[in-house]
């Protein structure tokens, strides 16, 4: 193998075929235009040509594919969460993302891990054992164990948190919870909906929405205007920028997440590690650096820069669980954007405008739920009715009081 | 350091304040139907720009009123509530 790499190093053009098409222009007119090139708009795509024989669609990407949201969570796939809304949603997203690889033929590196879920408290213990029953019920792997289950598991874990942090009491464990790697999900869904004719097009910002008697009639773009009269939002943390273009309110409100690397280290956390007590989540990705992440930052924000406060805290919690990192170094640090939701779950699906139609409120659950998103934001456009999963994630509960507290979320505290 | 001017005690690190959402004058509810107020319940205006916000200095105690640009996360100017410019 290694001499078929030496082609990268000596060819003056690249080797390889280009993974999807650049088209150079864009069509006057689309069946259909999604504005976000992330994993959500890509497999939407995917999914309205494949399932729906929708091909007369234009993806619409201000910057290059995966560089929001998608490329900066820390890639955990779980379906551990608390109502049973959510309970079966991210459990579909688990199932294709199981088959995705295969399905898209290309290598995602899914790996699955187990994921702990650490409690510090009693309360929080019974909140687990809440969970636990939920997701039981509803067919997801999930069970409470005890303290020497997680030393077990997690040799390295300081159960004391060093004194400075409540002890751990336990967890919930989910054996199916995963990492992947969220870049190749974005390009492998790009490319599977290029070869089906989809047309993505990179660099094309949307500055405008045309709406004429409340229905959408085309988009300006930074290369001119396109007419349809079908149009989805899958912008998560830019989402605003368009509800503000069409007049829509929403309950949406944009907070940055930071996250940090470090750097390479030989395998030995086999594990997917959350604490809510010390705003921690981490793995080991397939590279060895550590990934983690943190809680929210406190402030509205919309900016991607990054903070020494978050690096300093971040690092000291870290060091709290796992004192044997106490000397690794911190490779590098960024943030992405979160569109909050005040019940934590997503918001999907139609709105009062006909044809504009909003994949948002991806707050800290939107990478795991790129595959279902997908899917069931392909079947509401094709066929301008909510998708039964994605019922109870309407715009309209926010009128209607029908709110989906979901407490399993990743940004809340419990 | 991120310093924040207080009204009252004046520029301090970023860290002794609390965020308290943006500023919204409530309307009446026993004048407006149930949608207008479940509008002003759950939604607000998260469009980029400059706003202003409740924030609330932790040591002292003090709720006052900033004018930010949330892209930038600059503070234009902070005020009491109740005192000029009001929105």
């Amino acid at each position: 193998m290694p001499y078929r790499l030496l082609r990268f190093a000596l060819g003056k053009k690249y080797p390889e075929k280009r993974m999807f098409r650049a088209p150079q222009r864009l069509k006057d007119e689309y069946d259909v235009v999604i504005i976000g090139g992330g994993g959500h708009g890509l497999a939407a795509a995917y999914y309205l040509a494949t399932n729906h024989g929708i091909t007369d669609v234009a993806v619409l990407e201000k910057g290059y594919l995966g560089g929001g949201g998608t490329g900066r969570n820390t890639a955990i796939v779980r379906s551990n969460y608390l109502t049973p809304e959510g309970v079966r949603f991210y459990q579909r997203s688990v199932e294709l993302f199981q088959d995705l690889s295969r399905q898209l033929n290309f290598n995602l590196f899914y790996s699955e891990r187990g994921h702990f879920t650490l409690a510090h408290s009693p309360a929080s213990l019974n909140t687990m054992r809440w969970r636990a029953e939920v997701n039981k019920h509803l067919g997801t792997d999930s069970l409470v164990v005890d303290r020497n289950f997680v030393k077990r598991s997690l040799p390295d874990i300081d159960l004391e948190c060093g004194g400075h942090q409540p002890p751990i009491y336990g967890a919930l464990y989910h054996p199916p919870g995963a990492i992947a790697r969220h870049d190749a999900v974005a390009w492998a869904y790009a490319r599977g909906a290029d070869q089906r004719g989809v047309e993505i097009h990179q660099q094309t910002e949307v500055t405008g929405i045309e709406v004429r008697d409340g229905q959408v009639d085309g988009v300006h773009t930074s290369r001119g205007f396109v007419k349809t009269q079908r149009v989805l939002s899958a912008l998560a943390g830019w989402t605003t920028h368009a509800t503000q273009m069409v007049g829509l309110r929403t309950p949406l409100t944009i907070h940055p997440l930071q996250a940090m690397v470090t750097e390479p280290l030989k395998p030995w956390l086999n594990h997917i590690v959350v604490s809510a007590t010390l705003h921690l989540y981490m793995s080991q990705s397939s590279r060895g650096e550590l990934v983690a992440g943190a809680s929210l930052d406190p402030a509205e924000l919309i900016s991607m820069r990054s903070t020494l406060d978050f690096a300093e805290s971040l690092s000291g919690h870290l060091a709290d669980m796992f004192p044997l990192v106490g000397q690794v170094n911190v490779l590098r640090q960024w943030a992405g954007l979160c569109d909050m939701t005040p019940d934590f779950s997503p918001i999907m699906g139609k709105t009062p405008i006909g044809g504009f139609y909003i994949d948002a409120g991806w707050g800290t659950w939107g990478f795991k739920a790129t595959p279902v998103s997908g899917e069931t934001m392909a079947y509401t456009l094709a066929r301008d009715e909510q998708h039964p999963l994605i019922k109870p994630f309407a715009l309209d509960r926010f009128r209607t009081l029908d709110l989906v507290g979901e407490k399993g979320a990743a940004a809340v505290g419990h | 350091m991120k310093i924040i001017s207080c009204p009252i005690n004046g520029p301090r690190p970023a860290q002794e304040f609390h965020f308290g959402g943006e500023f919204r004058a409530m309307p009446d509810p026993d004048r407006i139907d149930n949608d207008a107020w479940a509008d002003y319940v759950f939604h607000r205006n998260g469009h980029p720009g400059i706003k202003q916000e409740w924030w609330y200095h932790l040591p002292s105690g003090t709720w006052f009123i900033a004018e930010r640009d949330n892209r930038t996360d600059e503070f234009l100017r902070t005020f009491l509530y109740g005192e000029p410019p009001q929105l």
